[in-house]
């Protein structure tokens, strides 16, 4: 606390005046060719692996998570040009308290509902026996 | 650096309001539009999940090895991709102030977004025809709510896109025109990084 | 036939049949509303206000007003949400042995049903989401928040909800499902009728609402905050909001998908909760709690944002930990992700699910506990002045601590199989909502009052309420902590046991307290406005304030601040006052403001159409809403003249009036105008406070 004015002066967003009003970047030609590319590529091996179904089966599944995963970071970075810096650094938070809450709600859902399923919900033979 | 002014000495106006200019807080268009897409990310979240649950829940109905046509949804991939790039494009004419150029994007844009529907409406009618409805099983009633969901998005994309050809050809590459291009471009970027999702979780794991 | 083809497509299942005639407590009821509605609608049109209304309030865009009219719809419809509560404990008082009650099954399940809906999206929400509109640009140093359309849209998307439920009183029937309408009995084969609809689709309307007004305040607050206000020298109560927002927008789209999913199986027959083809009914009762325990924080922390600026102020300190309250905060937005699962315990997820959330449950109650030592420790050695917010804050520590500490009883699985839908957890929850929220919401009142209409609110009438209040919380919900005890369940109409009436008779006189309480918060307000002149403060800072929105003139200009401020240090106002504070009092600018626009009554309004036609499958209305919906939300867009500027004449016209009023107030009381304007301790209901 002890030079409030120098410290409000270069750590609030609102200080940097004029640099931009909408004008985030865009990207490039080069950028969005870039991104394009990848996208193609991580398209279509998880498609040709599924569709050629050459691997067993787990390592499919695997690979085509793994290249979903690589293929939505590209989308964020090319497309949707993310990066640390963009309304102070706020769009970023917001996407990863979103991916957190998202896999709160995904994973959680998939672990609760699984014990619910196993303990709650009768087996095939259980309803067969049921008058 | 001199210290906070003392507390019995009378201080200049201008140490406490902005005297000289006038304060303008810089948009907040593109940080709130970013959060409505995370919002409708957790919709997705729900329907995801939904579908994670109930994916095997074939009720003795179809399942997914039976009723997805893979090169098809490679198609409908493609198409949706090629206008991820065109959208760019017309993003990068309107950098350069180019009307006509970023509307013929926007154009052709829109014509793989509407292909994109077209085939998933096929898909969908073709799936109806087979008896594969959504009342069948739960299975296909999350099916055909996440993939619909997603192309409902795309259909409101669409009109959005035509609405904003309208007014980039009433107005011109204008300020406000600008910013919503911007956002009709996080918004048809990030309908695409959930068709990712979709057609990792729903079509190829499905088939697995 | 083909009259009866013909009428079915038109007004789909809506028949004469619809109305409760048969019903003397709805036809009664309806009398009085229309009544009321009458002669309301009569005394705007004599008195030639609908210009006025429609202008000044109905279009506005300033966040004060749409601030104000949410918390008018707030307190409207706890009227109607306490009026189920009262006819619930009546009925529970009576309905022993051989009496009945005077309430048959079919309208008692409506009754708790729409009590707990109305109570939540519809008193609580409007009075959360209003307090925090008026507060934050004010607080932030702002002239509006980020989307000033978007919050006018969105106050009248919570208003048609509020009507849509509403209707459903008078037109057809409301669910009798609970308030979380689990399937399979959601569902169309055991609610066949359109009481479930009309719940979903008043919550959706209602819904979208709420999220975009989360999004505006978040852009609000972290993108228009005055110059120098960084997040930690941001007023607590910004912070409370901001994470509640967070919470709004992370959590309400859950709801709404949850919802779309459940009207999927309702109307198009799918089988997400169905008992067959594979659907399941589990399913629906984790995701909605996946909205639902999120929801009760969007609740509870802008009232600790509310206790947290009364107690800083009426003890004249610094809020002790600061930074602690912010990260208690924080901690405890990401917590409350993580712990739905204690909802529903006994629902047979297991020893290792229940135990992640039994542990994740308690947790929570660390940064909780972190405030309320934050709070004691900022009264210690503080110069507490027992004013009514004071009042409401001691209160709701007292209260909101027990309702705390029997949460961790329920928290703990074992004891959760005992307690679980037991009258017991009707009294936490309650002792926590009406201890935390709405204790909050009061104090939060009888604090920014003042700042909103430019007189403080009487303060006899005020402690009258408040005594009411807290006494009858006690009388009526301890009760029903014992009878949880005993292994009472929640939700029933008769009882058998004759030696448990007694519990339910002293509920039922608690809830005749609190009645009383409502009715003297009234007065008070009424009294309040009838002498508003006695009670007038020309400051604009009455309480010796420490935020920003003290600076302002009360109430404030539209444009809030003539000058921006500049913030220096937390606690802007009094640290401005501390260092020689002189309001400029000339050199205005034109200031730069949104235009009004009656697109957001007219969209609601659509919505309202579409979702009633959708309850009562008119069809073709529904299609011909929907539309109008897109119609006109396009056509909005093709509009792109929504702001002007407030000329610098204006400006100085207004501020000139202020320095004059100032400076008399100043020439009246010389030496501390503040203490001379503060009414009497002792000021009994009737007596009026001095000048």
């Amino acid at each position: 606390m002890s030079a409030p004015h120098s410290e409000a002066a270069h750590t609030h967003a609102h200080g940097a005046h004029g640099t931009h009003g909408s004008g985030e970047s865009h990207g490039t030609m080069g950028s969005y060719l870039i991104g394009f590319g990848l996208s193609v590529v991580l398209t279509a091996i998880p498609f040709a692996l599924v569709m050629m179904g050459s691997l067993d089966r787990q390592t499919t599944a695997l690979l085509v998570l793994g290249a979903a995963l690589v293929q939505i970071v590209v989308h964020m970075v090319y497309f949707l040009h993310m990066n640390t810096r963009s309304e102070g650094g706020w769009t970023m938070m917001a996407l990863v308290f979103t991916v957190v809450v998202v896999l709160i709600t995904l994973g959680g859902s998939l672990w609760v509902m699984h014990h619910l399923n196993a303990n709650m919900m009768p087996t095939p033979e259980q309803m067969s026996a049921m008058p | 650096m001199t210290a906070t002014t003392p507390a019995h000495q009378p201080a200049n106006p201008a140490s406490f309001y902005m005297i000289e200019e006038d304060h303008h807080p810089e948009g907040s268009t593109a940080f709130g539009f970013w959060m409505y897409l995370m919002s409708d990310c957790l919709i997705f979240a729900v329907l995801f999940a939904t579908f994670g649950v109930l994916s095997t829940a074939y009720a003795a109905g179809p399942t997914p090895k039976e009723l997805f046509d893979l090169p098809l949804v490679a198609l409908n991939t493609a198409m949706l991709l090629f206008s991820s790039i065109t959208y760019g494009f017309a993003m990068l004419a309107m950098e350069k102030d180019r009307i006509r150029q970023t509307q013929i994007w926007l154009a052709i844009t829109g014509l793989f977004g509407a292909a994109f529907i077209g085939i998933e409406l096929y898909e969908f009618s073709h799936l109806i025809h087979e008896g594969a409805t959504p009342q069948t099983s739960a299975f296909l009633s999350a099916f055909f709510t996440l993939v619909g969901t997603h192309g409902l998005h795309v259909t409101f994309g669409l009109i959005w896109l035509v609405v904003l050809m309208v007014q980039v050809g009433k107005h011109g590459l204008i300020e406000a025109n600008r910013r919503r291009l911007m956002c009709l471009s996080m918004f048809w970027h990030f309908l695409d990084v959930v068709w990712i999702g979709v057609f990792t979780f729903v079509y190829l794991l499905g088939v697995l | 036939m083909f009259s009866s083809d013909f009428l079915k497509t038109i007004f789909g299942r809506l028949t004469l049949e619809s109305f409760p005639l048969h019903e003397p407590i709805i036809v009664a009821t309806f009398a009085g509303v229309v009544l009321g509605g009458v002669a309301l609608f009569a005394a705007i049109t004599y008195f030639k206000l609908w210009t006025y209304l429609w202008k000044e309030w109905f279009t506005s865009v300033d966040h004060k007003k749409v601030g104000i009219m949410y918390m008018v719809l707030g307190i409207v419809m706890l009227l109607r949400g306490f009026a189920d509560a009262l006819m619930m404990r009546g009925q529970q008082a009576i309905a022993f042995g051989e009496n009945q009650g005077y309430l048959n099954a079919h309208h008692y399940d409506q009754v708790f049903t729409a009590h707990g809906v109305i109570m939540i999206f519809f008193v609580a929400m409007p009075l959360i989401t209003g307090i925090m509109n008026y507060l934050i640009p004010l607080q932030i140093g702002a002239r509006d928040v980020a989307f000033p359309f978007l919050n006018n849209f969105s106050f009248w998307m919570t208003a048609g909800g509020a009507i849509v439920i509403m209707m459903s009183l008078f037109v057809g029937e409301f669910a009798r499902t609970g308030w979380l309408a689990y399937p399979p009995l959601s569902g169309l084969d055991f609610s066949p009728d359109t009481g479930v609809d009309y719940y979903i689709w008043a919550l959706q309307v209602a819904g979208v609402g709420t999220t975009l007004s989360g999004i505006n305040l978040i852009a609000t607050i972290v993108k228009m905050r005055a110059p120098g206000m960084t997040m930690m020298k941001m007023p607590v109560f910004c912070w409370t909001s901001l994470c509640s927002n967070i919470l709004i927008v992370a959590s309400f789209p859950v709801l709404t998908a949850t919802l779309v999913l459940l009207s999927l199986d309702r109307y198009m027959g799918f089988n997400f909760f169905t008992n067959v083809n594979g659907g399941n009914p589990m399913m629906y009762i984790n995701l909605i709690w996946i909205w639902g325990h999120p929801e009760v924080y969007i609740l509870i922390l802008p009232a600790f944002g509310i206790f947290s600026e009364v107690v800083s102020t009426f003890c004249g300190k610094r809020l002790f930990g600061y930074t602690s309250m912010v990260y208690a905060t924080v901690v405890i937005t990401i917590l409350s992700y993580l712990v739905w699962l204690h909802h529903f315990f006994t629902m047979g997820s297991g020893a290792s699910v229940n135990s992640f959330f039994g542990i994740t449950t308690m947790v929570i109650s660390i940064p909780t506990g972190a405030k309320i030592f934050n709070w004691l420790f900022t009264m210690y050695r503080g110069r507490i002045r027992f004013e009514l917010p004071m009042m409401w804050t001691v209160a709701f520590m007292l209260t909101f601590v027990i309702g705390g500490m029997t949460g961790v009883l329920l928290a703990v699985p074992p004891a959760d199989f005992v307690l679980h839908n037991s009258l017991f957890l009707i009294a936490h929850f309650h002792n926590v909502i009406i201890g935390g929220v709405l204790f909050g919401l009061f104090a939060g009142i009888n604090y920014w009052w003042p700042k909103a209409f430019g007189f403080r609110l009487h303060e006899g009438w005020g402690k009258a309420s408040f005594w009411f209040w807290v006494v009858g919380f006690w009388v009526a919900f301890t009760p029903l902590y014992v009878l949880g005890l005993m292994g009472v369940t929640r939700r029933l109409r008769h009882f058998d046991d004759p030696s448990l009436q007694i519990w339910f008779v002293i509920a039922a006189i608690g809830a005749l307290l609190i009645f009383l309480g409502i009715l003297c918060m009234l007065a008070q307000f009424a009294w309040s406005i009838w002498k508003r002149e006695e009670l007038r403060d020309v400051t604009g800072d009455p309480w010796d304030g420490r935020t920003l929105e003290w600076s302002t003139s009360s109430p404030p200009p539209h444009y809030n601040f003539a000058f921006t401020p500049i913030t220096a240090d937390l606690d802007t106002w009094y640290d401005m006052k501390r260092r020689g504070h002189e309001r400029p009092v000339g050199g205005y600018r034109p200031i730069h403001m949104p235009k009004d626009t009656g697109t957001g009554v007219i969209l609601a309004g659509l919505s309202v159409v579409f979702a009633v036609a959708m309850v009562w499958y008119m069809w073709w209305l529904a299609m011909l809403s929907l539309v109008a919906i897109i119609g006109v939300a396009i056509w909005h867009t093709f509009n792109y003249d929504r702001d002007y500027y407030i000329p610098a004449e204006e400006v100085a016209r207004i501020e000139d009036e202020r320095t004059r009023l100032l400076q008399n107030a100043t020439l009246r009381n010389p030496d501390s105008p503040r203490d001379q304007d503060r009414p009497s301790f002792g000021a009994g209901p009737a007596a009026p406070a001095e000048a």
